[in-house]
């Protein structure tokens, strides 16, 4: 790998004192990579994400972006949450110029970032609804394009599709590869679905718990578009199911 | 670029909150007009028919405590003619509108301050806690004392009966803003004044609005009790004034006028609400 586009170093974090919440953690992503961070609840995997992104603070060690130490959210890290956070009060097209807004652009620049980005996502019908007037999966095409209209070289995603039906989860996927194969951001995407991970990701981090860790790096070799019932697919599928049950187990309750 | 169908059916998530066994009818507008103007007159009717009832056939009380509707209406044409309806309605109104402006600027402007920084919060939450129970009509002799008999006293006893919900309710939506809506703005890159802008306070809207339309109402209920002590006008004076020269006509008309004007008031608001809240699934329309 050449260089990190996002570097972690000895990264660890506990919220109280004797309770370590994510242990040491090293790892290197590459710019224009695909990265799942995968692993069930109470790995961590959120909270990396969040320290990523600037929301938490590490408790020791630092994350490096471009080689600059992370100190709060910033413009540069697009972030999509499982719940959406669309501003309830802003029209879909209004949350998507959101970004541009704030960067104080020329009103008709931010439009049509806003429209083309809303475009992107296939909602430009949609510009003038609110958010309640929204499925939850049109929501979260909203909030992807609001991430990506600020022009972002990081995409964070906490389980954007969890809140999703089966169905719906499916779509979102093949568009999110779409939307990044014709524009390659360094995307950090966290799931506890494995076959999620293994159908969108370049790498799969596989994550321990108690403490929360790296249990396992997997390079997923698979060419795009990934068949779920393919054999290499499927075996992958049941490695690494392996390697989660080993780590839900620890935890006593399912 | 391709923009791709979305293939999804929209489901509203406000339909599961509708009243039980209306969710599948839609509601007839026409059907909801009638029985809303029916309740009015129905009231109308049945204090008309009481009235008559007593006086004609009944005889369990003296008819002048309680005239027909007419009469309240005759009443009224009498007084609206000579003017002083009028300067009534203004003289309360004024007071209103004057205490009722202090309040909500008092009560949004404190209420954000506070909502913002926990130290203010510590110092100030608990007085206004303390001070909220006692109801504010314990404090009209002192401020009669404090600002004499005249304008003053009235507008301050407003000001002050009006400000307790709109501080506390704007204090509430300062403080519960959805943090998860912070992060959004600040990985858009919105700074600590663009988060107060454009995410803090439009979250607070709502409860500000209710705050405003909670302490407009409880001006309204605070004044009557204000002129009945140290006024020579307003709809407060004029029930109290009717009182001593035994007028019950005038005493419901003064009574009615109040009805009236809150009636009003309440349907403005409620349309700036509705207008104002309009991303709102269920904000009244």
């Amino acid at each position: 790998m050449t260089v990190a586009k996002i570097r972690i170093e000895g990264v660890s974090k506990s919220y109280t004192a004797d309770i370590l919440a994510l242990g040491r953690i090293d790892l290197e992503l590459g710019a224009n990579s695909f990265t799942c961070l995968l692993g069930p609840s109470g790995c961590g995997k959120s909270t990396l994400l969040n320290m990523i992104a600037g929301f938490v603070e590490p408790t020791h060690g630092r994350v490096l972006v471009d080689g600059i130490e992370v100190v709060g959210a910033s413009a540069d890290r697009g972030v999509v949450f499982q719940e959406y956070a669309l501003f309830p009060w802003r029209t879909a097209l209004d949350n998507v110029a959101f970004g541009p807004m704030i960067r104080r652009l020329p009103r008709a620049e931010q439009r049509e970032r806003a429209e083309r980005y809303l475009t992107l996502v296939g909602l430009a019908e949609h510009g003038t609804k609110f958010p309640s007037e929204l499925s939850g999966g049109m929501k979260q095409r909203v909030a992807i394009a609001r991430a990506l209209a600020n022009g972002p070289s990081v995409l964070l995603m906490d389980e954007p599709f969890g809140a999703l039906d089966a169905q719906t989860r499916e779509t979102m996927q093949e568009e999110l590869l779409r939307i990044w194969q014709e524009d390659r951001k360094t995307v950090v995407f966290v799931t506890h679905s494995i076959s999620e991970a293994i159908f969108l990701g370049d790498r799969i981090i596989v994550m321990a718990t108690r403490p929360g860790a790296v249990k396992q790096v997997i390079e997923v070799g698979l060419a795009h578009p990934r068949e779920r019932s393919a054999p290499d697919f499927v075996a992958l599928e049941r490695q690494i199911k392996q390697l989660v049950r080993e780590e839900v187990e620890k935890l006593g309750i399912v | 670029m391709s923009a791709v169908s979305t293939g999804e059916v929209k489901t509203s998530p406000g339909d599961a909150r509708k009243r039980r066994g209306s969710a599948e009818r839609p509601v007839n507008r026409v059907a909801v007009m009638v029985r809303r103007a029916g309740s009015i007159v129905i009231f109308f009717a049945l204090w008309y028919a009481a009235s008559l009832a007593n006086a004609h056939l009944l005889r369990l009380f003296n008819p002048v405590l309680l005239p027909p509707p007419d009469d309240v209406l005759k009443a009224g044409i009498a007084m609206a003619k000579s003017g002083e309806l009028a300067r009534h309605i203004l003289a309360s109104l004024s007071r209103v509108v004057q205490g009722f402006l202090i309040a909500a600027l008092a009560g949004v402007l404190i209420g954000t301050l506070v909502g913002r920084s926990r130290v203010l919060e510590d110092l100030v939450e608990p007085t206004v806690e303390l001070l909220r129970p006692i109801p504010p009509l314990a404090f009209l002799p002192m401020m009669v004392l404090w600002f004499g008999i005249g304008e003053a006293s009235k507008v301050g006893f407003i000001a002050y009966a009006a400000f307790f919900p709109i501080f506390t309710t704007t204090l509430e939506g300062i403080k519960y803003v959805d943090p998860l809506l912070i992060r959004a703005a600040a990985s858009l890159g919105a700074s600590e004044r663009d988060i107060f802008r454009y995410v803090v306070v439009p979250a607070a809207l709502p409860n500000i609005i209710t705050g405003l339309r909670i302490g407009f109402g409880l001006s309204f209920f605070v004044i009557v009790a204000a002129e009945f002590i140290a006024a020579d006008s307003g709809l407060g004076f004029l029930i109290n004034d009717a009182r001593t020269f035994f007028l019950v006509s005038n005493m419901l008309l003064g009574a009615a006028v109040i009805g009236a004007i809150g009636f009003a008031f309440n349907i403005v608001l409620r349309r700036l609400e509705a207008r104002l809240l309009r991303w709102r699934k269920d904000a009244r329309r």
